[in-house]
């Protein structure tokens, strides 16, 4: 091949590469829209839309069932019902520092927990342990059949307590 | 008859089907012995030739070596486990007393897949360390030694995701303090959490995904790592086995 036949084969790719830039970004583009759209796609799928969870709402029963100076821990639902001097109040279980089921300690009137030692008095305030915040306690209410119920979804911000 | 059985073999390896399979033949020449590894798909992550020294007991105490003897016994002993665990709540448990008490070996397998999952994480460790502690994690073997902090972490959670498995106590509550942990990761703690466990509890979908990760997604993922820890080994210029002596 001579020179002359070299000369416009190579403005061609002179060309070309511009041209390949367009397809390259073009290429590239697609691509990260692609991954940008797939990772939505999979986040949208992990996180489960319905779950079948027990209902965070709970009939703790009659409140004649808690008499005065009880703790009662329900296992199940991992809430505690205490009847204090001021009236019925609802504590949640589960422990605030790694989430173990705390559990009452008759002999020694304290709430404890298992796992790391956490240990809080009867209104959940914290004694000593790792446990950074004391036991939330939870909204409590009588409904229209006299029942107790208990909302476990969020903790209260304060005290509430149920008279009877 | 040592001879026939010999003769027979060589005559094997030069039956068609044979070549056409491992393509060269065996040899009594290095070259012969180097196309045997190189045209291998598995040998061929392997050196062709390595430093004798490298082969000594005390330059890696074979942990690697027994690191890959661990993940191969725990691949051959999980999957006749999958054949009679249900990942469902309501069977879980049961599935695992029956693998103890009611199938033939299964109590075997479950310990050495247990016992084998212990000694893999103990082993991963002392690898490491041992790998530290020679320096062999300096260039060219950096991006190496990457790998096997990586493959550290799969091992990890191939062990912590195997722990929610059995579905007792222990691993309820192991796996309900560990997905608290999750939580403390800044602003996406929660949400972290809420994918893993397919929930807001420890429950029905977090077994199903621990499940899931523990028999597919995790070792399909440290099987890629571990070749490419492997290949990396011949490309970084094989086993560190001392200092280079400089003139």
């Amino acid at each position: 091949m001579s020179d002359d036949a070299k000369k416009p084969e190579g403005a061609e790719n002179d060309a070309a590469v511009s041209r390949r830039q367009a397809f390259v970004t073009l290429g590239v583009g697609s691509i990260c829209a692609a991954c940008a759209g797939a990772a939505m796609f999979g986040y949208e799928f992990l996180a489960p839309n319905v779950l079948y969870e027990p209902s965070p709402v709970v009939n703790a029963g009659k409140p004649d069932g808690y008499p005065a100076g009880s703790v009662t821990q329900d296992q199940q639902s991992a809430v505690y019902i205490v009847h204090g001097p001021e009236g019925i109040y609802a504590m949640s279980a589960v422990c605030t520092h790694l989430g173990c089921l705390t559990a009452w300690k008759p002999e020694l009137g304290i709430i404890a927990c298992p796992c790391h030692g956490s240990k809080f008095t009867r209104a959940g305030v914290k004694i000593e342990g790792p446990a950074p915040h004391p036991l939330p306690w939870l909204r409590a209410w009588i409904n229209e059949d006299g029942d107790l119920l208990i909302d476990r979804s969020e903790p209260l911000g304060q005290k509430q307590f149920v008279r009877t | 008859m040592a001879n026939s059985l010999a003769e027979q073999l060589a005559n094997l390896r030069d039956t068609r089907v044979w070549r056409s399979i491992f393509r060269s033949g065996f040899g009594p020449t290095n070259l012969h012995r180097a196309l045997a590894v190189q045209q291998n798909v598995f040998l061929h992550l392997s050196s062709v030739k390595i430093r004798k020294r490298s082969l000594s007991f005390r330059v890696t105490w074979f942990l690697g070596t027994l690191s890959l003897g661990t993940f191969l016994i725990l691949v051959a002993t999980g999957i006749p486990l999958m054949l009679y665990y249900h990942p469902s709540v309501p069977q879980a448990y049961a599935d695992m007393k029956d693998l103890r008490f009611a199938v033939s070996a299964g109590v075997f397998l479950r310990n050495l897949h247990r016992w084998s999952a212990h000694a893999m994480v103990l082993l991963v460790f002392a690898h490491l360390f041992k790998v530290f502690y020679r320096g062999a994690y300096r260039p060219p073997r950096e991006f190496n030694w990457v790998i096997g902090v990586v493959l550290l972490m799969l091992t990890l959670f191939l062990s912590y995701t195997g722990y929610l498995l059995p579905w007792d106590q222990l691993a309820f509550w192991a796996i309900t303090v560990g997905s608290n942990l999750i939580s403390a990761v800044p602003v996406f703690g929660t949400k972290i959490r809420f994918l893993v466990l397919g929930g807001h509890t420890v429950n029905a979908n977090a077994l199903l995904r621990f499940y899931v990760l523990h028999c597919v997604v995790l070792p399909l993922a440290a099987a890629i790592f571990v070749a490419i820890h492997f290949w990396r080994i011949r490309k970084d210029g094989g086993i560190y086995s001392g200092e280079i002596k400089k003139p």
